[in-house]
């Protein structure tokens, strides 16, 4: 399965994009929402997973995310928000507008794994730490 | 029973190796606690005797989960997500159905900090079924700091970030200052109480759900079985118990049968017991 992770930040897209890659995942990286779509339309197989930071130059996230619910071609990807926005009207605002999840900054591993298995996105059953 | 000096300085350094954690005296209760299950799973007696092989053999994939067992510490919401999925696609429409005085009688044995018996009561009100039923809830836990925790109903950021889908995050949560808060309504339907395992149970009646999860790892054998039998006690008679994934109820206490429920497991009691258990 492959990820699109949309984040501003370098050092951001390394951390999530080796929790990924480690539960299985292809990733994809765009440093702007508007760099994503960029990404998106060149892919001749879309990804299953975008993780989208809020805040971003050019285009954010929030636009990133309705941009992508007003293309049918593109309804299979699953949005989650992955930001360190927390107010509670901020996270019904990303849900209206179609994201999926919506995982809060800072976050540990497990805490990605677990958003992942909720959307059923984990492509390989995560190994029992017990 | 309490970890020896040498071994709680043998973990100590492992794991300020290998994570930069450091755990100051003090944390022997932690790590003996965290090590007891790996312990067990190992066939050690105690974590002395546990740590005493790691430190002889050194394998590296034994010393990384002693290192993920003391570095890991927040629990999750809908823990393992299959038991409650069971609940809401099979468990409480069945007992929806056989229940005349509609309600639901639930106890979270280990509740901690408070997730499970929550995530327990948030999923019944995702129950069409369930609409305008009580839940009857009882958590009970050995450490009442924790159930003061639970009862405050209080949560940080990393917390809730843990297995939360977001949508029940905005439903059932107010952010307050930097944490997040549970629904007082919600809050008000558990019962919070201490209470030991190990020990005789206070009276409680019967309960339709158990959920016992992940606790019966810190048990030896004759334990295990002895809180199995009480528990039976004080199952209904068509009662559900749900243990940890990596738990079950065979050759402890056979007079428990395990039961499908979606992708996960159940066990009930048996209608038949077995002679010796009688």
């Amino acid at each position: 399965m492959r990820a699109l992770i949309v984040d501003d930040s370098r050092a951001m897209r390394r951390i999530v994009g080796r929790i990924l890659v480690d539960a299985g995942y292809e990733v994809l990286e765009a440093g702007d929402g508007q760099e994503a779509i960029d990404v998106l339309e060149a892919q001749a197989e879309l990804p299953a997973l975008a993780c989208v930071d809020w805040n971003m130059p050019v285009m954010d996230g929030l636009t990133f995310i309705t941009e992508v619910r007003k293309r049918p071609e593109w309804r299979s990807i699953t949005l989650m928000m992955v930001t360190t926005e927390s107010e509670q009207d901020r996270i019904v605002r990303a849900l209206a507008a179609g994201a999926h999840e919506y995982l809060i900054k800072p976050f540990t591993g497990e805490a990605l794994m677990e958003k992942l298995d909720l959307l059923g996105l984990l492509p390989v059953p995560a190994g029992d730490p017990s | 029973m309490s970890i020896s000096t040498t071994a709680f300085n043998f973990v100590r350094e492992v794991v300020r190796a290998e994570s930069a954690i450091v755990l100051e005296p003090g944390k022997e209760y932690l790590v003996e606690s965290r090590l007891l299950p790996l312990a067990r799973q190992a066939n050690h007696p105690d974590v002395d005797a546990y740590v005493a092989e790691l430190s002889t053999r050194r394998n590296p994939a034994a010393l990384k989960q002693v290192v993920e067992a003391l570095t890991t510490n927040e629990t999750s919401w809908f823990r393992d997500s299959d038991p409650f999925t069971a609940l809401r696609q099979s468990i409480f429409p069945t007992l929806a159905k056989t229940r005349s005085n509609r309600e639901i009688r639930v106890w979270a044995a280990a509740c901690s900090s408070g997730q499970e018996p929550y995530s327990i009561l948030m999923t019944a009100q995702d129950t069409p079924e369930l609409a305008g039923w009580k839940i009857d809830m009882l958590a009970t836990d050995l450490s009442q700091e924790m159930l003061d925790k639970a009862k405050a109903g209080e949560y940080s950021q990393l917390e809730v970030n843990r297995g939360l889908p977001a949508t029940t995050m905005v439903r059932h949560f107010e952010r307050s200052g930097l944490h997040w808060r549970i629904n007082p309504a919600l809050a008000a339907q558990v019962q919070f109480r201490q209470l030991n395992l190990v020990r005789p149970f206070p009276p409680m009646g019967k309960f339709d759900i158990v959920f016992l999860r992940n606790v019966l790892i810190y048990f030896d054998l004759a334990t295990k079985r002895d809180i199995l039998r009480r528990v039976r006690q004080v199952m209904a008679p068509d009662g559900h118990l749900f243990l940890g994934a990596a738990e079950m109820t065979m050759g402890v206490d056979d007079a428990w049968e395990r039961v499908p429920a979606g992708r996960s497991s159940v066990y009930k009691v048996r209608e038949e017991q077995p002679t010796c258990a009688r």
